[in-house]
């Protein structure tokens, strides 16, 4: 039997690739839009946003708590090596690209307004320059973000489908046998 | 362990293959959400850009309205708007507003008499941390129906071949109206002698939950003097700033906020149309204006006046400006922020 992420990390897991590729494609939608949706997307966007900062600070709490399965020992080095870096960046990006959206509004002197009409306080000074800062950081990382998540979707289904390996399935969606019927 | 078993080379390039595909079309998906395979789309960008297509940007400034001055003050509420919206702002009671009197022009060394149009950016602040914040212009209603229009405006006005206008206003009948207003309505020598309008309708919500369509204006307490634009033109370039800066060592300026309840079945979406006259005006309060500042180290210098920044009891109608003014705003406050060494603020460059 090759272990497994316990099945509250693959909830976090899938709940989150959908969040994040939505928050992806509202963001790029959002920024290239004057119609009347492009409020219903912000307000999307920073709320989404949200969301995902603070599943993803669950997620990395759990992550510490359960572990991760050990990738299979015949796996070449150099794609050990890039499994384990893209996560981190995974992991990095979902944290720090809300907390950058939220500095930056901050930093713009706008206020931060989430659908249902909650308002979060400012976390940044209003500045200029550091708006710009931000902007720029949100804006480059989130091209960097799709670009891994891409990675990731592509290394993932060449696990499942050409590899084999058991690596899809640690995290896949499919239950097994022992979640299904524990009494068993 | 069934799951290791490797596919035969065949099934493995088809899967390969399917990999491939999956990622090219998510990519592609992502391209065509961001607008770059659908040039035609009418973008903030777009929008931005349609300001200066003869003339290189005002780098540092608002790329509309570029010519302003800040104010701060207060509007003191009479408690009267509360029947009509919940918004806190409402209640009786006095509210910080920081503000922004401006020249619709995208150039920021305009001389004043040559600029129809005059501006009013607005924010006001309650203890709940909530704000409102607007743009208003002194015609009584705008030049277009729709952004659309708007960019099509933008191209025809700065084009040269002379029947863009002509074809335009052939294609957009509703801006005659505004053409005739612009040729004909009075200039004043004042900041403080002007309305400001909203023109865009937005929703109020009460207490109990039932919506109103409305717009707003602020009308002076000063009295309009009419000046001709050609004695205007030899008050020099500046002399709406320089006006303001000596009237208000006179004392606090005013305006009386005052909101229009639309009729059932009103247009709301389409800012040309003017609601009748007789609609329901309800008096709200007073904007004070207190001091003036220089906009470059002003307070309402890094300030986006933008519209659909709105406290709880007031939101967006079906009226397709003010989502497109928000998108627009944004983009050009992305951009003068970033410029900000081209527009040196007076105290840091000494």
């Amino acid at each position: 039997m090759i272990p497994r992420f316990t099945p509250l990390q693959r909830a976090l897991h899938w709940i989150m690739a959908v969040c994040i590729i939505a928050m992806l494609f509202v963001g790029v939608g959002m920024a290239s839009t004057v119609a009347q949706s492009y409020l219903s997307l912000v307000s999307l966007h920073k709320t989404l946003g949200i969301l995902i900062l603070v599943l993803a600070l669950i997620r990395v709490v759990v992550r510490l708590i359960y572990g991760a399965p050990p990738l299979p020992p015949d796996l070449p080095e150099l794609i050990k090596l890039g499994a384990v870096v893209s996560h981190y960046a995974l992991y990095g990006l979902m944290i720090v690209m809300p907390i950058l959206g939220w500095a930056e509004l901050s930093a713009g002197g706008y206020p931060v307004v989430l659908t249902g009409g909650l308002w979060l306080p400012p976390i940044a000074p209003q500045s200029a320059s550091l708006h710009t800062a931000l902007w720029n950081a949100h804006f480059y990382l989130a091209f960097l973000f799709f670009a891994i998540v891409l990675m990731h979707v592509a290394a993932a289904l060449f696990h499942a489908l050409v590899r084999r390996d058991g690596v899809f399935d640690a995290m896949g969606p499919r239950l097994t046998r022992d979640e299904v019927a524990p009494a068993e | 362990m069934p799951e290791t078993s490797q596919p035969t080379p065949r099934a493995a390039i088809g899967s390969l293959a399917l990999i491939v595909a999956v990622i090219a079309l998510s990519a592609a998906a992502f391209a065509y959400t961001a607008g770059w395979l659908s040039p035609d789309r009418l973008t903030p960008q777009k929008l931005v850009d349609g300001f200066d297509l003869k003339s290189p940007p005002p780098l540092g400034h608002r790329r509309n309205h570029a010519k302003g001055i800040c104010f701060t003050g207060v509007f003191e509420a009479n408690g009267a708007g509360s029947e009509l919206s919940r918004a806190a702002v409402f209640a009786k009671g006095s509210y910080p507003a920081v503000g922004r009197f401006n020249l619709g022009t995208p150039n920021p060394d305009a001389a004043d008499a040559t600029v129809r149009v005059r501006g009013f950016g607005l924010k006001i602040s309650t203890p709940d941390g909530q704000e409102w914040r607007m743009a208003l212009i002194d015609p009584p209603f705008f030049p277009v129906s729709t952004p659309e229009a708007f960019h099509a405006l933008q191209v025809a006005s700065q084009s040269a071949e002379t029947d863009a206008m002509p074809k335009f206003i052939g294609d957009h009948p509703e801006f005659k109206a505004f053409a005739d207003w612009a040729g004909s309505a009075p200039w004043t020598g004042s900041y403080a002698e002007e309305p400001y309008n909203s023109l865009n309708a937005f929703i109020f919500t009460d207490g109990s939950g039932a919506h109103r369509a409305v717009r707003w204006s602020l009308i002076p307490e000063a009295k309009p003097v009419t000046v001709p634009p050609e004695e205007l033109a030899k008050r020099g370039p500046n002399f709406l700033e320089e006006e303001i800066v000596q009237r208000i060592k006179g004392g606090p300026l005013k305006w009386t906020m005052v909101v229009t309840v639309a009729n059932p079945g009103d247009e709301t979406a389409d800012p040309t149309k003017a609601w009748p006259e007789d609609r329901r005006k309800v008096e709200v309060g007073t904007l004070v204006v207190q001091a003036i500042e220089a906009e470059a180290d002003g307070p309402c210098r890094d300030i986006n006046f933008d519209p659909t920044v709105l406290p709880t009891g007031i939101r967006v109608s079906d009226d397709p400006f003010p989502a497109a003014r928000s998108s627009a705003y944004r983009i050009s406050f992305d951009r003068r922020t970033a410029e900000e060494r081209d527009y040196p603020r007076a105290g840091a460059t000494q």
